[in-house]
């Protein structure tokens, strides 16, 4: 009994790293988008910056296995990131919509279609120009986490705002 | 575009020919032999075969025979329904292709089906390669010789023709050996993945690649003249079909797209004359068919749902497709002018990449159940359903033309995870992986060349 007690809080540990480990990796991820800013944590500490908006608005939404329903959290993200738009009007937003590897290449293509779209509606019902918001479905080809277990999986079905500069897009 | 090579039979070519190349046999007695292999029933035990090195008539086309032999001799291998016997074990050689054969050498080694060729060059410098094949315990020659005549360099292509024709006299099905494939030819880690579009033998021979990996590109489609491809294409910035002209490896977007919708998953019509695919507009994706001679645009499906990876029927009159408006992905068939569509995917887990059998019996697809991945065949009324393979991840079947093997894409797991392409027969025997350069998907079977 007590063995078997301290195999499981072992797994939990390594359970709650591994969760740690694919946050950090997934912060590091969105450190692809934030080349418009270029200075680091300076610039993320400027509440108009890219960097700001990539790592405390938050620049990522997550969905659950095949669908594009926006959760709860979810939700909370994109009014962060409407509010940011309007704020921010020189800045446009290309949405990225992104699959798990569980998936045929041409069903994950329309899945991410959809997530992107689902932001794009939302951010649209709060607000934000239509004109400044695109959307791009990558499907299952740009995977950020890599490993072949849900702790990956979840961390790339995601849609991700890129911002750039440009009112009109 | 010029044939590289034509081919004669030994049989009707004109005296004169064969005089000149000092060849001249009696015309063979054309016939079905009792020695035929019906794939249908599922070979248990491979044919044993004896393919002696073709005679070089002179030595300037010595290493050319060599070759020859070798890739006949692999072809029939690699369907599976074949075993080569190796020439340790041959009794006599051929020295001749003109002398008769002594098939008491070849029964005492028990070869059943013996391929003899020669190999010589024309006052042209072309490539002329004969073959007979023979039904070792009947004597009997099987069909006519033929002669194949070709540049030096088309000498693959000869060898796959003589494939081509063995495995046609042996089991009655048109072969698949003169065919070639078109790919995704992958590199770099998993999560920054770059891809090109190319083509090469089916058996991995004579890569060359038709895009640099500057855009990313997704799962060509082979024209049914084999001399175009459709494909995806991100160069744009988004994601678009696109047209290749393989000879001139020039492309072109299909048609213009409004900005922000998306492009994909194109099947060609059986005549070649209409492209259908899927388009995303809003986060819909719907199926969608374009004329290539007219221009004009057919929406056929108009549903919330996800209605893509379209393939025709090859008489061109339905689309098998995979929708998700029953909840998950199922496969249903419709008409080639839309409306009222049929689910044919009745089996547990989720049904994509339905692929309509060039025979036409059959419909190709992936299924993935319980966190696994399947490439299966079912009737094309969904009964029947076989399930071929099994891994991590297995999908995309393409057929061969004979519509008797499928080749696909099976990736690893893992943060080393690879894609690679693999063939299975239709009764779920010989799987194989597919010769390619480096990571693989995608694949496309091209029809055979002429």
């Amino acid at each position: 009994m007590s063995s078997l007690l301290r195999i499981s809080s072992r797994v939990a540990l390594v359970v709650a790293v591994l969760a740690l480990a694919a946050c950090g990796q997934g912060r590091m991820g969105a450190g692809d988008t934030t080349n418009l800013n270029g200075n680091g944590m300076a610039g993320a500490m400027d509440p108009s910056s890219p960097a700001y908006f990539n790592q405390t608005v938050g620049d990522r939404v997550l969905f659950a296995v095949d669908q594009s329903t926006l959760a709860p959290e979810g939700r909370a993200t994109l009014d962060g990131q409407a509010q940011w738009l309007l704020t921010n009007g020189e800045y446009a937003a290309l949405i990225e919509g992104h699959a798990d590897e569980q998936g045929t290449r041409e069903y994950n293509l329309a899945l991410g279609a959809r997530r992107a779209a689902a932001v794009q509606e939302y951010l649209i019902s709060r607000g934000v120009p239509a004109n400044r918001l695109r959307t791009i479905s990558y499907g299952k080809e740009r995977p950020l986490e890599i490993c072949s277990d849900e702790t990956c999986y979840r961390q790339n079905r995601r849609a991700v705002s890129v911002i750039s500069v440009g009112a009109g897009v | 575009m010029t044939v590289p090579f034509k081919r004669i039979a030994l049989a009707i070519a004109t005296l004169g020919v064969l005089a000149a190349f000092g060849f001249w046999t009696a015309p063979a007695i054309a016939q079905t032999g009792p020695l035929r292999i019906e794939i249908t029933e599922g070979v248990i035990e491979p044919m044993p075969f004896a393919a002696p090195t073709f005679v070089a008539e002179s030595d300037a086309t010595a290493d050319a025979a060599q070759d020859i032999t070798r890739v006949i001799g692999a072809d029939l291998r690699g369907t599976g329904l074949f075993r080569e016997i190796p020439s340790s074990a041959f009794i006599s050689t051929i020295t001749n292709f003109a002398s008769p054969v002594q098939f008491n050498d070849w029964q005492a080694i028990n070869a059943q089906a013996l391929i003899t060729g020669s190999v010589s060059q024309n006052a042209s410098g072309q490539l002329v390669v004969q073959f007979r094949l023979f039904d070792v315990f009947s004597q009997q020659q099987l069909g006519e010789g033929l002669q194949f005549v070709g540049a030096p360099d088309s000498w693959r292509r000869m060898a796959h023709n003589v494939a081509d024709e063995v495995y046609e006299r042996l089991t009655g099905e048109s072969g698949y050996f003169d065919t070639r494939v078109a790919f995704i030819s992958e590199s770099g880690p998993k999560n920054a993945r770059l891809k090109r579009l190319a083509i090469m033998d089916y058996d991995g021979a004579n890569v060359q690649y038709l895009t640099d990996s500057r855009s990313l590109v997704l799962a060509p489609r082979f024209s049914p003249d084999g001399s175009q491809l459709l494909y995806t294409s991100y160069e744009s910035g988004e994601p678009r079909v696109y047209l290749m002209d393989i000879a001139s490896v020039t492309r072109r977007p299909l048609e213009a797209i409004s900005a922000g919708n998306m492009t994909f998953a194109p099947r060609w019509s059986p005549d070649g004359g209409r492209v259908v695919f899927s388009e995303e507009q809003g986060g819909n994706t719907d199926i969608f068919m374009l004329d290539l001679g007219s221009g004009a645009r057919t929406q056929l499906t108009q549903a919330p749902s996800i209605e893509t990876a379209p393939s025709f029927s090859p008489d061109g009159l339905q689309i098998v497709f995979e929708s998700d408006r029953s909840g998950n992905q199922q496969i249903y068939v419709m008409s080639a002018n839309g409306g009222e569509a049929r689910r044919v995917s009745s089996g547990s887990g989720r049904y994509g990449t339905p692929v309509w059998s060039p025979r036409g019996d059959l419909i190709a697809f992936t299924n993935q159940n319980q966190g696994r991945f399947h490439i299966g065949v079912m009737r094309t009324d969904g009964t029947e359903e076989r399930l071929l393979t099994a891994s991590f991840l297995d999908e995309g079947p393409s057929w061969a033309p004979n519509g008797r093997v499928v080749m696909f894409t099976r990736e690893t797991a893992g943060t080393d995870g690879a894609p690679a392409l693999y063939s299975v027969d239709i009764t779920g025997r010989n799987l194989q992986r597919v010769a390619t350069p480096g990571m693989a998907s995608d694949p496309s079977w091209s029809p055979l060349q002429n």
